[in-house]
């Protein structure tokens, strides 16, 4: 994770300072932060997302930016999140949000709908795609969604053109009445290249358009759009003809290469001299354009990433052509990858590969921290013998070894109805405990729960509150009781909300007492009914990184049993003592937390504070 | 120096940098993106984050030149792999040129909890054997040096990562001011003068060490240690309850690192997987009764 991004707060900005913004510099940007700056630069009025690997990043720094000139915030959900933007839009000053490929899932009811209402002040969607899954539960592909809804998509290829796009997508969203989706991947997101940025265009709110027949999409309003809708994108396939979107890069005539996002640049370092047609958009295809190409092309391939959405759609249109005969749907693109479909192509030699040098990497799996709450969470619900229905975030990382204590996870804040269809089953032997982070109950947990009473679920629901969201980096939420720009404001009590839900017995205990956590659990699944059990300990990392005093083993008491190794936790390692065939244990002391988690569970009671 | 990095720029550099979470990969790579920058070069410089904090591989690719297109290093065209941890060194070698590209690597090893897996009788810890004298060999350029040992005796080991980059910094093309100059705007004002002496001495290092023949320098260098591959006779566990003296009080079960016992259906301990279980005796030692009793006994062979 980059080092998280500091916010500002205070009042509104001066002169001097929005003179030194608006200055054109280059400087290296990762691609967030020019999508960032594309969207001040647009004069975007109002910002929200909720975090998510790779977009992240886009809301901090736009953090960064004045109070004055952007309100920015983190929103419970993604769905949430696009409606304060269509609020805004409503409201008639440019709004945005921003989200990983999955958030678009959950926002994509209010997507729908926008797409047949349109636009007041411009809104655009910045959705960051993760082929490869680097971190994320798949790799969809977000221009099969813009299909899908019927919403233009851009696709930059590098930073530059990162920002130039998002600048350029609020023009679009407010001349073709429409929100305008921004796709990026994990590779343009996270990769550094030189920007040249301009200055920020403010634009007078244009206030709110009492139009009910636009605004309302009731069943009557909604037949009306739809035609629009369609005309739409048939100006936006002339639209997006314009050099500035497509461009036609000359070569030979032998062989034309069509492609779009970061796959653009692999295609330029396989095979600079080629004839390449550079889409800024796959939907909607400027098809006049793609056909001139296609025509004036002795053959043509597609190189795109994912999904053939540009190769279907030149099909659809009576234009065969080759793309995914040679290069794969799955994963993330490289050069090695477009060099090796070139080949099978017939357009590259393959070259001879040395032979890969002998030697045996070593596994490093990711896994929790040091001293991490979650670590204790699992060690008790393992006691409790339960099926576990896990949930996103951090914990997920207890599904593998050592702790092995998850037994399912699909999507944000599925454990909870999970949970209630395995008890209605009504075949588990097991108690049945689902396990939910804090971010991402308020995320989507909560109406699970109401679900869960109201249908009277035997299951017992741990939350585990570590007062963040931790695995993007540390960012704020509604129980943190700071906002996105670090300021103060109400905390969720999710005992509270938990009793307001209509759970009657709910218990907060400090994750770091194994013995009462380990109880606690155990009334838990014994209780007919919905329990909960928050277990509450703040991330060790975030918003601060956490350090007692270390503790260590006294190698002559330790027996060699292994037990503390269960916690699986990266402070603990094996010295090179043995006993009877058994490591014993030693505690690195430079990263040791002093949790005390491990002396704990000790059997024989060798594990202490480092003595001065 | 400039007319001389514009004709190393025609073709595109690659450097490649690796460690694990939290040994300062990002700031490095961030450091020699800037050095680029300063020669008026187009850099792009590409990571994967998001396991980074939670103990897993970092890696970050760096291209330089008059134009970059593709952000990542194809495989086998890295000019420079520097390595901040042994193993991570190489996962990545695949990555290093055949004709010349060089491995600079601490020797530093960060043995992952995954490496204890295995708890069974015997078992040793899974990392990488290979040893810096043979890979040095089998690459055949560059350096293997243990810079948190050079980094603590000037006082700092967090500044190993500033005693790599003076090795890397004598590697390319740049002048030395722009690397003190980029490194001293991005390390905090408290740590700057042991970062200085730590590029110093990385420097230093790689002067005193370049001129050395590869034998000269592998001469020195840790070979594989084969003191782990002692072998240790394999045993076979035996596990023994008596079911009269066991009241079902699940302490055993609870407690068994390798969750492989369980209570049958009348309420006696048994073992539920056999193959999990590593024989610590965890459950003999804490039964209030007596009920188990564990013993580990040589393995015997068929004879043939």
């Amino acid at each position: 994770m980059d080092a998280k991004v500091e916010t500002r707060t205070g009042e509104g900005r001066d002169n001097a300072e929005r003179e030194a913004l608006d200055q054109a510099v280059t400087r290296p940007m990762i691609g967030n932060e020019a999508l960032a700056r594309g969207a001040w630069e647009a004069g975007v009025r109002i910002a929200a997302a909720y975090p998510g690997t790779p977009s992240t990043e886009i809301m901090e720094f736009l953090g960064t930016y004045p109070v004055g000139d952007v309100h920015v915030q983190w929103s419970t959900n993604e769905k949430v999140s696009l409606d304060v933007a269509i609020g805004g839009s409503f409201a008639g000053v440019r709004s945005m949000t921003a989200m990983k490929h999955v958030g678009l899932n959950v926002a994509s009811d209010a997507l729908m709908s926008q797409a047949y209402i349109g636009v007041n002040g411009g809104l655009v969607l910045v959705v960051c795609d993760d082929p490869g899954i680097h971190s994320s539960q798949n790799e969809q592909d977000t221009r099969m969604f813009a299909r899908f809804a019927q919403v233009p998509v851009l696709e930059p290829s590098d930073a530059q053109e990162a920002m130039e796009f998002t600048r350029r997508a609020f023009d679009i969203s407010e001349e073709f009445d429409t929100p305008v989706i921004v796709r990026s991947t994990t590779r343009l997101s996270h990769t550094r290249s030189p920007v040249t940025t301009t200055p920020r265009t403010d634009h007078e709110p244009l206030g709110f358009n009492e139009d009910t027949v636009k605004n309302v999409i009731i069943p009557a309003h909604a037949r009306m759009a739809h035609p629009r809708v369609l005309e739409r994108e048939a100006k936006l396939q002339k639209f997006f003809a314009a050099p500035e979107f497509t461009r036609w890069e000359e070569g030979g005539t032998e062989i034309g290469i069509i492609t779009a996002s970061t796959a653009y640049t692999y295609v330029k370092e396989v095979l600079p001299e080629a004839s390449v047609l550079k889409l800024g958009s796959s939907y909607p295809l400027a098809i006049d354009r793609v056909r001139e190409f296609y025509e004036a092309m002795d053959r043509v391939l597609v190189v795109e990433e994912l999904e053939p959405v540009i190769e279907d759609a030149m099909n659809a249109a009576g234009m065969p052509v080759e793309g995914k005969a040679f290069f794969p749907r799955i994963g993330e693109f490289s050069p090695e990858v477009v060099r090796e479909g070139l080949r099978k192509a017939g357009l590259l030699e393959g070259v001879e590969e040395d032979a890969p040098f002998a030697v045996t990497p070593t596994a490093r799996p990711p896994v929790l921290c040091s001293g991490c709450p979650h670590i204790t969470s699992y060690m008790a619900v393992r006691s409790v013998n339960a099926r576990v229905t896990g949930d996103i975030g951090c914990y997920t990382l207890a599904a593998v070894d050592p702790l092995k204590a998850i037994d399912t996870c699909v999507s944000m804040g599925s454990s909870i109805g999970i949970a209630v269809g395995v008890a209605k089953a009504g075949l588990e032997t097991k108690p049945i405990v689902a396990t939910i982070g804090d971010s991402t109950f308020l995320h989507g947990g909560i109406p699970a729960l109401i679900d869960a009473v109201y249908n009277d679920a035997n299951i017992t629901v741990m939350i585990l509150d570590n007062h963040i969201v931790a695995m993007t980096g540390g960012q704020d939420h509604a129980g943190t009781g700071k906002t996105l720009r670090g300021e103060e404001t109400h905390r969720v009590d999710f005992e509270e909300m938990v009793r307001a839900c209509g759970v009657k017995s709910v218990k907060t205990i400090d994750s770091y007492d194994m013995a009462a956590l380990y109880q606690a659990l155990r009334e838990a699944v014994e209780y007919k009914g919905v329990a909960v059990v928050i277990s509450d300990r703040p991330c060790v990392l975030d918003p601060m990184k956490l350090k007692g005093s270390p503790l260590q083993v006294r190698a002559d008491g330790c027996t060699a049993c292994q037990s503390c190794m269960n916690l699986g936790c990266p402070s603990l390692g094996w010295s090179d003592e043995m006993l009877d065939g058994y490591h014993k244990v030693t505690i690195d002391e430079t990263t040791c937390i002093g949790c005390s988690l491990c002396a704990q569970i000790c059997p024989s009671d060798c594990i202490q504070p480092v003595s001065n | 120096m400039a007319a001389k990095t514009r004709k190393a720029a025609t073709k595109p550099r690659s450097v490649l940098i690796v460690g694990v979470g939290g040994q300062g990969v990002i700031m490095m790579s961030k450091v020699l993106a800037l050095v680029c920058q300063r020669q008026g070069l187009q850099v792009k410089q590409s990571e994967v984050h998001g396991m980074a904090k939670r103990g897993g591989g970092v890696f970050s690719h760096i291209r330089y030149g008059e134009t970059v297109w593709s952000p990542t290093i194809p495989k086998g065209e890295a000019d420079v792999l520097l390595a901040m941890e042994w193993a991570e060194g190489l996962r990545w070698l695949d990555f290093l040129r055949r004709d010349g590209g060089a491995f600079i690597a601490d020797t530093k090893r960060i043995v992952p909890p995954f490496a204890f897996r295995s708890r069974k009788y015997g078992s040793q810890p899974i990392y990488s054997p290979e040893a810096p004298r043979e890979v040095m060999e089998m690459v055949g350029s560059g350096f293997a040096l243990d810079a948190t040992k050079i980094a603590t005796e000037l006082g700092e080991s967090r500044a190993a990562n500033t005693v790599l980059l003076g090795v890397l910094s004598t590697a390319l093309e740049f002048p030395v001011e722009d690397w003190q100059e980029v490194i001293a705007q991005n390390v905090p004002a408290k740590a700057l003068e042991a970062n200085k002496l730590a590029f110093e001495a990385g420097r230093d290092w790689a002067d005193a060490n370049r001129s050395a023949p590869m034998e000269e320098r592998l001469k020195d260098l840790p070979g594989r240690d084969d003191r782990r591959a002692a072998e240790i006779a394999p045993k076979t566990v035996q596990f023994d309850i008596t079911g009269e003296w066991c009241k079902g009080c699940d302490i055993c079960v609870k407690m068994c690192p390798e969750r492989c016992l369980r209570l049958n259906d009348e309420m006696i301990v048994e073992l539920s997987d056999p193959e999990a279980c590593t024989g610590c005796r965890i459950c003999e030692w804490l039964c209030p009764d007596f009920a188990i009793r564990v013993r580990r006994v040589p393995a015997l062979e068929p004879v043939a």
